[in-house]
């Protein structure tokens, strides 16, 4: 088995994690784990096709490498304004049950 | 080409605008929203007019970098009407927020107006890039700067219920981008490359290349709000204040649709019949379904959100009925976007019209409407007109949209979508008059209403008319629409 294809599967084995997470768990803060789980699992996909693009001869594909970064950084940030709107929301209620 | 810079006018003008939001120490945030809103709105219109003068699609190469590697921006017929259409609509909301999302006086800057502006100018830029971005992945950034910007305006009064449905909303957003970024890799992993232009010349007919465009439209579906991905549309938009819903349902849903359609007509090399049916069953489901629960809503704002769906719905009844080889050229795809231009008119006028009469009666139960009509009359008239549209009654965009859709179906004898569209008409009638019959009944005795102010509800009154006026084009193939969408190799 080689490289990419071993990478290939893991990195459908995390995406079908993360769906799994995804549909079965109800809570807000396990579908954003989830979600980050399928984003790695996309990511190591980008990865595998980077590793590809050698066996056309180059050392390696940077372009997926760079698609990667950005994704790493947008997946972040969706993440952080899912947490914020996450604690607000936990502070709003536990107001709202105070008064 | 010449004008290429007009396309990156269009994308860093509103950008530029929210930077200065936060360096400018200018009392008002709006302020800076009204700097830069002339000077694009002149450059989506020299765009379109570039367009349509040429006859052929302006484009950019960012850096003098050519595809594959660099990244192109383009304006064709159908994505310079779709940036003139989001102008329009973004000018006349920020209108309609001007009261309600005014600095107060004397404050250097109020968390809720800052927000709202520079969460505004966000958007058209996103917005922007969504329509002219070449890239598969330039597209993914497009869209989640464009959901980045939606989903705060969902919960700009800060309570437990709306930031509840923000968050739902963001996380279909982020389910839906992941399964398209999912798609993307595997295109780069078959082709290696991601530019629109040069995949369209190298496409196969195979089985990675129709499930990375299987994910990706599923994806999209699931931020169009589709049925029965669509569950996070009616609290989300119906909870939102009344100008940043009208922006949401009238513009927001529409991009990820926009890409849908240049995914299937630009990308995918062969369209299957049984995948399109299959989408356009959704969409039926979407129109019967969500025009229903729209009927039984008891608020106005949910059963306009409800309504959102259903119109959605009939965007994806064009995919098999433009089927020749040349798509763009046949009357369902005139038909469909024509569609999502007069819904985005229609719906943004019923939205602005609901926030007001919301504001003159203290709520929104449609039970209560009675004495709407006194308080707002001219709202209620742009409700009951943005409701033709949506109704399908002539003379409206909607009619137009709705006969040309019904024509392609006969054309093709896919009676079932004829009789879908029907229905949904009829429908559409059910809920539309519900609500006009309630709002002109003689409010009960001690009812309180303040009027509101008469220079609010043109722009409501505007918006429906620019629904309506959309019923004047003619009933055929537009030339404008297939602009730049040529088959084969693009230079």
């Amino acid at each position: 088995m080689s490289p990419a294809t071993l990478f290939g599967i893991m990195a459908a084995g995390l995406i079908g994690i993360g769906l799994y997470g995804l549909i079965v768990h109800p809570g807000a803060l396990r579908k954003l784990l989830s979600f980050n789980l399928v984003g790695a699992g996309v990511f190591l996909l980008f990865g595998v096709a980077a590793q590809r693009g050698a066996g056309a001869g180059f050392t390696g594909d940077p372009v997926p490498q760079a698609l990667v970064i950005t994704g790493i950084v947008v997946a972040f940030a969706a993440s952080a304004l899912a947490v914020a709107l996450l604690l607000r929301l936990i502070e709003v209620e536990h107001e709202d049950d105070a008064s | 080409m010449s004008g290429g810079f007009l396309l990156v006018l269009a994308l860093m003008l509103p950008a530029v605008g929210v930077a200065a939001m936060f360096a400018v120490p200018m009392r008002a945030p709006e302020r800076i929203a009204w700097l830069v809103y002339p000077p694009t709105l002149a450059v989506v219109i020299a765009i379109a007019v570039a367009v349509g003068r040429s006859g052929e699609a302006l484009s950019y190469t960012l850096g003098g970098w050519a595809p594959p590697l660099g990244l192109m921006l383009r304006a064709d017929g159908a994505s310079a009407v779709m940036m003139v259409m989001s102008a329009i609509i973004l000018g006349l909301v920020g209108i309609s927020a001007c009261m309600q999302f005014h600095t107060p006086d004397g404050v250097r800057e109020a968390r809720v107006p800052f927000t709202f502006w520079a969460l505004l100018l966000a958007l058209w830029s996103a917005l922007n890039l969504v329509f002219l971005a070449q890239d598969l992945f330039t597209l993914f950034v497009a869209l989640e700067l464009l959901t980045f910007a939606a989903v705060p305006l969902v919960c700009l009064n800060g309570k437990a219920d709306t930031l509840q449905a923000a968050l739902r909303y963001l996380l279909f957003a982020l389910v839906g981008s992941v399964f398209y970024l999912l798609g993307v890799a595997l295109i780069y992993g078959a082709y290696g490359m991601l530019d629109f232009a040069a995949l369209r010349t190298v496409a196969r007919d195979d089985l990675a290349t129709s499930l990375a465009i299987a994910l990706m439209v599923g994806g999209l579906m699931a931020k169009t709000a589709v049925f029965p991905v669509h569950l996070w549309l009616p609290p989300a938009h119906a909870g939102a204040p009344a100008p940043a819903s009208a922006v949401l349902s009238a513009l927001v849903i529409k991009a990820p649709f926009f890409l849908i359609v240049r995914l299937w007509f630009d990308l995918l090399p062969a369209q299957g019949l049984l995948a399109a049916n299959m989408l356009a069953a959704l969409g039926a489901a979407s129109i019967l379904f969500c025009s229903v629960l729209a009927l039984r809503q008891a608020r106005l704002k949910l059963m306009i959100a409800y309504s959102t769906v259903a119109q959605v719905g009939y965007l994806f009844l064009m995919f098999p009925l433009a089927t020749s080889d040349a798509p763009w050229e046949t009357l369902a795809w005139s038909g469909g976007l024509l569609q999502l231009v007069s819904h985005a008119f229609a719906k943004a006028a019923m939205f602005v019209a609901a926030g007001l009469i919301a504001e003159a009666l203290g709520h929104d139960r449609i039970d209560d409407l009675a004495g709407a009509a006194k308080a707002a009359p001219i709202s209620v008239f742009a409700f009951a007109l943005a409701g033709l549209s949506l109704m399908g009654l002539p003379p409206s965009g909607g009619f137009n949209a709705k006969v040309m859709l019904i024509s392609g179906a006969v054309m093709l004898e896919q009676w079932w979508i004829a009789v879908v569209i029907l229905a949904g008409g009829v429908l559409a009638a059910g809920y539309v008059f519900r609500v006009i019959g309630k709002a002109t009944a003689d409010p009960a005795e001690g009812v309180e209403i303040r009027p509101v102010a008469r220079s609010l509800e043109a722009v409501p009154l505007a918006l429906a008319i620019c629904a309506l006026v959309i019923g004047f084009v003619p009933l055929q193939p537009f030339a404008y629409l297939a602009i730049g969408r040529a088959t084969g190799v693009i230079p």
